[in-house]
């Protein structure tokens, strides 16, 4: 039925977010009330298992990440289209697997195309 | 619903375009020679142009995509484009230092988002069409990695790129959540026996898809992009931008304005009018003060762009049809002046000063010859072919009625003569300043002279393309 | 009962937020963030028509955009990259070798 859709099952989840909300909010508020403030310069430090903190929290990240995640977005976000191709493969039949193949070559052109490139090489 | 072989064929060449390019994807990693792929890709364009006219005519994919003159008539314009666009690349990319195969690749699947959206009656094919194109573009614009001021003008050229087709798509989801349906055709026969042609949310949608083709166009106020980007990019790809991406916009434009929007011509029309007399005075006046060839022709290609609409606005089968044929004869004319302009950058010289072309009809009177004609036939003088395209284009408008916008065209095309012929000018008064040498090779002589014959020939027997685009529209 | 006039108030919201984020941001990463939104509010629109209509043709469309967003994501970010090695920012504002 469009536009009746009544969400009731997800009451409970709305008053447990809400109530895990308050309570969140209320201990941190209540904390920050009550509590006693001395700071000192070791206890303002980054907490960081003990050790001393070394450099900058923000370095740069080698651009080989981005170029990874690049490849893996791309990759990953098309594969999205092998699901509505799985769910009515069976009523179309051979033509629909013709037409999946044709976008799996393309996509292992695209993929050997990076490989030749060094896009995988880590060094 | 399914698909059958028979939609299958009427995309033939659409799939050979692909499969070429993606077999110039898979040579750049095997082969040395650059510029054989580019060979390859110019033969396997003539064989797409080839497999494009003997494909029957009709509708595929349940209505999703036709082939038709109109198409067809666009087609042939971005096979010209792409053709002339490696002849020029072939030399140019090695002066640059950028000769990868990938570049021609690139070229060919920008146009394929060209063809599908001339073929395209979905809003969805046409998304995806323009997308294709776009995201292509964006990379070739950015070709020259090494170079920042091809870096600033693939990211300026991105973001607003984006920005439109986020705007495109609000567009289509208005539209379909008022009509139920994407067809272009089923959305007027929708508006027509609902009645909601006047509702002020299909009124957005239509506004959302002038801006997001707007852009595409470079039209004023949507025009910001182009000068940085057409500046910056590699000069080959700024005569391939000017003309493909503008055409595959207007081929667009004229399918969903007509076919969807037909029933509230007069409320887009409304809209157009103004967009179109501020494009011509952008392009025009600013194109006045500029000193650097490329952002000269840039804002030139934006008052272009001001006149097509003229054929938009104009409607019918004349006004399309002045439109398809003014875009055709801006295909040679435009592309042929970029051809000289990348004709003078040789390695440690840029060449895009107007100051580079003082005196060059001394030293390169060929070249300068060139340059003439095209900057001649950009003006629109007599016996080029832009005259012939701006008459056929203001003559439509004057039939339909829109004397008072023909006559804001003509002034400003003559004031436009100011800066072209300024070019004419320098070549030809001034004293050559410096030792400009040409680089020229066996395919650039190859465009100039494609080109320059086009230009002529067109100028000289009007008749040919017009009653081709008109054909093509009737049958 | 949630009417779909809700969904699209939210969808213009997002995509407002996105066109405003596009306007006045400063950073290249932002604004790339920002065109993210304005689809994510088309898309929240054409799912919800999609399901008010009860037909199939808005949810592909959002698949065909997502699918598309996230190749262009894979552009922007890798014509981001290669202007960051020619010249070390992600400021719009310092990224004016040519005036327009």
């Amino acid at each position: 039925m469009p536009g009746k859709y009544i969400p009731s099952d997800y009451l409970p989840i709305l008053i447990f977010l809400m109530v895990a909300t308050a309570v969140g909010l209320g201990v941190l508020i209540a904390g920050s009330i009550f509590r006693l403030k001395r700071p000192y310069p070791e206890k303002l430090m980054p907490y960081e298992s003990g050790n001393l903190p070394v450099g900058e929290p923000r370095y740069r990240f080698s651009v080989r990440f981005y170029i990874i995640a690049m490849l893996f977005v791309v990759f990953d976000v098309e594969a999205v289209f092998l699901y509505p191709w799985a769910v009515v493969f069976g009523s179309i039949g051979f033509y629909a697997f013709v037409e999946m193949m044709v976008f799996i070559v393309i996509l292992v052109v695209g993929y050997v195309y990076a490989w030749k490139k060094e896009a995988f090489n880590w060094d | 619903m399914q698909s059958s072989y028979a939609d299958v064929a009427r995309i033939i060449p659409e799939i050979f375009l692909t499969s070429l390019a993606l077999l110039l994807l898979m040579m750049e990693l095997v082969t040395k020679k650059k510029e054989f792929i580019g060979f390859i890709g110019i033969i396997g364009v003539v064989i797409t142009a080839y497999l494009t006219l003997i494909t029957n005519p009709g509708r595929a994919f349940s209505d999703m995509f036709i082939v038709d003159g109109y198409s067809n008539f666009f087609k042939l314009i971005f096979y010209l484009n792409v053709i002339l666009t490696i002849l020029i690349s072939i030399r140019y990319l090695k002066i640059e230092g950028v000769n990868l195969g990938e570049y021609y690749s690139l070229i060919l699947f920008a146009t394929l988002g060209m063809m599908i959206m001339a073929s395209g009656t979905d809003l969805i094919v046409i998304y995806l069409g323009l997308e294709l194109m776009a995201l292509s573009t964006y990379v070739l614009a950015g070709f020259l990695r090494h170079e920042i001021r091809s870096n600033e003008a693939a990211l300026k050229y991105f973001l607003l790129g984006a920005f439109s087709s986020a705007f495109l798509l609000y567009g289509i989801a208005l539209t379909y959540g008022m009509t139920g349906t994407t067809n272009l055709k089923d959305i007027a026969s929708y508006v027509t026996q609902h009645g909601i042609a006047k509702n002020p949310v299909f009124t957005l949608s239509m506004i959302m898809f002038i801006i997001a083709f707007g852009f595409k166009i470079a039209a004023a106020p949507f025009h910001m992009w182009a000068p940085d980007t057409y500046e910056g990019a590699p000069t080959s790809i700024t005569a391939f931008m000017s003309v493909g991406p503008k055409a595959a916009g207007f081929a667009a434009m004229g399918r969903v304005f007509f076919d969807a929007l037909g029933p509230i011509r007069l409320d887009w029309v409304a809209v157009i009018i103004p967009i179109a007399i501020l494009t011509m005075a952008v392009g025009n006046i600013i194109a006045i003060s500029q000193t650097n060839i490329k952002r000269m022709l840039a804002y030139s290609s934006i008052a272009h762009a001001g006149y097509a609409l003229l054929g938009l606005i104009a409607g019918g089968s004349e006004g399309l049809s002045s439109m398809m044929n003014y875009l055709l004869i801006y295909a040679f004319m435009n592309v042929g002046a970029f051809a000289v302009i990348i004709m003078l950058r040789r390695e440690g010289f840029k060449g895009e000063d107007i100051d580079d072309y003082s005196g060059l009809a001394k030293r390169h009177p060929l070249a300068a010859g060139l340059m003439l004609v095209f900057m001649f036939s950009l003006t629109g003088i007599p016996p080029t072919a832009g005259f012939v395209g701006k008459f056929y284009l203001f003559m439509s408008a004057i039939r339909a009625g829109y004397t008072g916008l023909v006559i804001v065209a003509v002034i400003f095309s003559a004031i436009s003569a100011y800066f072209y012929l300024r070019i004419v000018m320098y070549m030809y008064m001034r004293e050559p300043k410096a030792e400009v040498e040409l680089s020229t090779s066996a395919p650039l002589g190859i465009a100039l002279a494609i080109t320059v014959a086009g230009v002529l020939i067109l100028g000289v027997f009007p008749s040919i393309v017009i009653h081709l685009a008109k054909a093509s529209l009737l049958g | 009962m949630v009417p779909i006039q809700w969904y699209l108030w939210l969808s213009v919201i997002v995509f407002s937020i996105g066109v405003f984020g596009f306007l006045s941001r400063r950073n290249i990463i932002v604004i790339f963030m920002s065109i993210e939104l304005m689809l994510n509010g088309v898309n929240i629109s054409l799912v919800a028509f999609s399901h008010y209509l009860q037909d199939m043709r808005g949810q592909i469309l959002v698949f065909f955009v997502i699918a598309v967003a996230a190749a262009e994501a894979a552009i922007g970010l890798a014509i981001i990259i290669s202007l960051f090695r020619n010249k070390a920012t992600a400021h719009v504002d310092d990224i004016d070798e040519m005036k327009g």
